[in-house]
């Protein structure tokens, strides 16, 4: 059951963030794009790990992909040019790629069948994220009310 | 004994069915059970939509001193048939330079999330369709798709009131989804846990055996609770927040280029999403599926649950029959300046009360919060203030 579910989000998220690369309209490759978001979100869900998963769909679908959506409608416009093979793109993609191949490769693989461990509930995660993980939280805390207020400056161009 | 037997009435059913099948495997028993609850749901909260979509033009013709519909059944109540019929055989107008896929996908993604919400309430005891460990969060992760599928509209219709509205409807849902979600922090921080079905146990016992232990009978929830209602308006595009889709401004925003079924399913998406706002409510602060007081429980508890859904569903009618269209900037200045230090408010407030113990104490003091913080934020929000001829910061 669980190899068949495997193979279908798997066919699923792949599809997505295919059609995501190669669609030319930047909309429906954004929107393909947010499909392979939940696509992992269901990774997550099929593992075990609920949480990770729900902060997944509400991260990614909510936020990241409606700020994707927004900052291709206020930037540019859509144009009928042909796209161009772009080297230097090419370049980083191959970097990236192996890049991740390397660190998959190097990574040491646990022998023989996983030990079963009791699956997290949001509970433990919270109390972790108060005590012992409670500076990295507040400095995260920090940094994105800066980042608020600094957006808020930037587009205020009116007289007080 | 019997009030027993009806309080678990449809389990029992569920139950029943179910038996059918007890030779079948593990998965098939599950997946047999999932389609049970789904048709339960959909059963359930599609007639509940028929029902008050007609009760609220009955309502609204009442405040506003006309009849309402009554040319269909007894009292117009088969005027949903009607309607779901006209719409079914109306014309499905897609406009000829709109992204036809996005334009078609925009309605479905916009009920999809809508449905998947209502998923993790508790309707009664044992009667949470699917009970997961962050029911609450669940509900806000799938929430948050809807922001998309109102872009896809807007996008898709490729029309300039479309774009308009979408932008205007996405704005406000973005920034109100903040006191939305701080609003909940006080009651799960008091009943420790995220999930519906813990946050409606916190709420069984009574205070002296007669006031029940809601957390609206607390100021920090009875203040969370007002808080959450009017994000709750704007989530659901209801007015007086439902600029997006203004008549006599944007045509109707994200929806103007929409006709017949499709239409007809942003409306239900609308319901919906009112339905899963109310139902959520009922069960972080106006205490789920319990009785209101002890002796009183022997009424089924789904009774209950709809009792008060349809209390706060005639407060959302109410309130569109007697509040005219607030402003853009306004909905926006009240999210930012007043919504959310309110909400930051609650949540002091309820540590407040957690730790003076739960009793009268503990409730002054944090009653006192929240007056301060009211009273501090409406000084100085009102003290710039001044009569003087009016500006306009966006038209000029």
């Amino acid at each position: 059951m669980s190899t068949v579910a495997f193979f279908a989000i798997a066919i699923f998220t792949l599809a997505a963030a295919l059609a995501a690369a190669s669609f030319s309209k930047l909309i429906h490759a954004a929107l393909c794009l947010a499909l392979a978001f939940i696509g992992i979100a269901a990774f997550y869900f099929s593992l075990g790990a609920e949480f990770v998963g729900l902060a997944q769909v509400f991260i990614y679908v909510g936020a990241v992909a409606v700020l994707i959506v927004f900052t291709i409608l206020l930037t540019r416009r859509e144009s009928d040019a042909p796209v161009q093979f772009k080297w230097s793109g090419a370049v980083v993609a191959l970097a990236v790629f192996a890049g991740l191949i390397w660190a998959i490769f190097k990574s040491p693989l646990p022998g023989g069948a996983a030990p079963a461990v009791a699956p997290l509930t949001v509970k433990q995660i919270g109390e972790s994220l108060m005590t012992s993980y409670v500076w990295p939280l507040q400095c995260v805390g920090l940094l994105l009310t800066g980042a608020l207020i600094g957006a808020v400056v930037l587009v205020m161009d009116e007289k007080p | 004994m019997s009030g027993r037997f009806l309080d678990q009435i449809f389990i029992s059913t569920k139950q029943l069915l179910l038996s059918f099948f007890s030779g079948a495997p593990n998965w098939v028993l599950q997946l047999i059970s999932s389609l049970i609850n789904i048709a339960a749901l959909l059963g359930v909260f599609l007639s509940l939509f028929a029902l008050i979509s007609v009760l609220e033009r009955k309502i609204l013709g009442r405040i506003q001193n006309r009849y309402g519909p009554n040319r269909v059944g007894p009292f117009g109540l088969f005027q949903p048939v009607a309607d779901g019929i006209k719409m079914l055989i109306k014309e499905d107008i897609v406009p000829l330079r709109a992204d036809k896929v996005v334009h078609f996908l925009a309605p479905i993604m916009m009920v999809v999330p809508a449905i998947l919400a209502l998923g993790v309430i508790p309707y009664g005891r044992n009667m949470t369709a699917f009970s997961i460990d962050g029911g609450i969060l669940f509900f806000f992760a799938v929430g948050s798709a809807t922001e998309l599928a109102v872009f896809m509209a807007g996008w898709g219709s490729n029309n300039k009131f479309s774009m308009l509205g979408a932008m205007r409807a996405i704005a406000q849902m973005v920034s109100y989804e903040l006191p939305l979600i701080v609003t909940i922090l006080p009651v799960v921080m008091i009943v420790g846990s995220l999930s519906p079905d813990a946050i409606v146990a916190a709420q069984g016992a009574y205070w002296h055996g007669i006031v029940p232990r809601w957390f609206v009978f607390t100021p920090w929830g009875a203040t969370a609770f007002i808080l959450f209602f009017v994000s709750g308006l704007v989530e659901s595009n209801r007015t007086p927040f439902d600029v997006p889709e203004g008549e006599s401004e944007i045509v109707a925003g994200h929806m103007t280029e929409y006709s017949g079924f499709k239409y007809a399913t942003f409306f239900m998406a609308e319901y919906f999403g009112m339905f899963a706002i109310s139902g959520l409510a009922v069960t972080l602060f106006l205490g789920g599926w319990q009785a209101p007081f002890g002796f009183l429980q022997w009424i089924p508890s789904y009774a209950w649950f709809f009792a008060k859904l349809c209390l706060l569903l005639f407060v959302f009618i109410w309130i569109r029959g007697t509040l005219p269209r607030t402003r853009v900037d306004q909905v926006m200045n009240f999210a930012w300046k007043f919504m959310l230090p309110m909400a930051f408010a609650c949540i002091i407030a309820a540590a407040v009360w957690h730790y003076q113990g739960h009793g009268l104490r503990g409730w002054l003091w944090s009653a006192a919060v929240i007056a301060a913080v009211y009273f501090a934020l409406s000084y100085f929000l009102e003290s710039r203030k001044r009569f003087a001829p009016r500006t306009y910061r966006f038209a000029e």
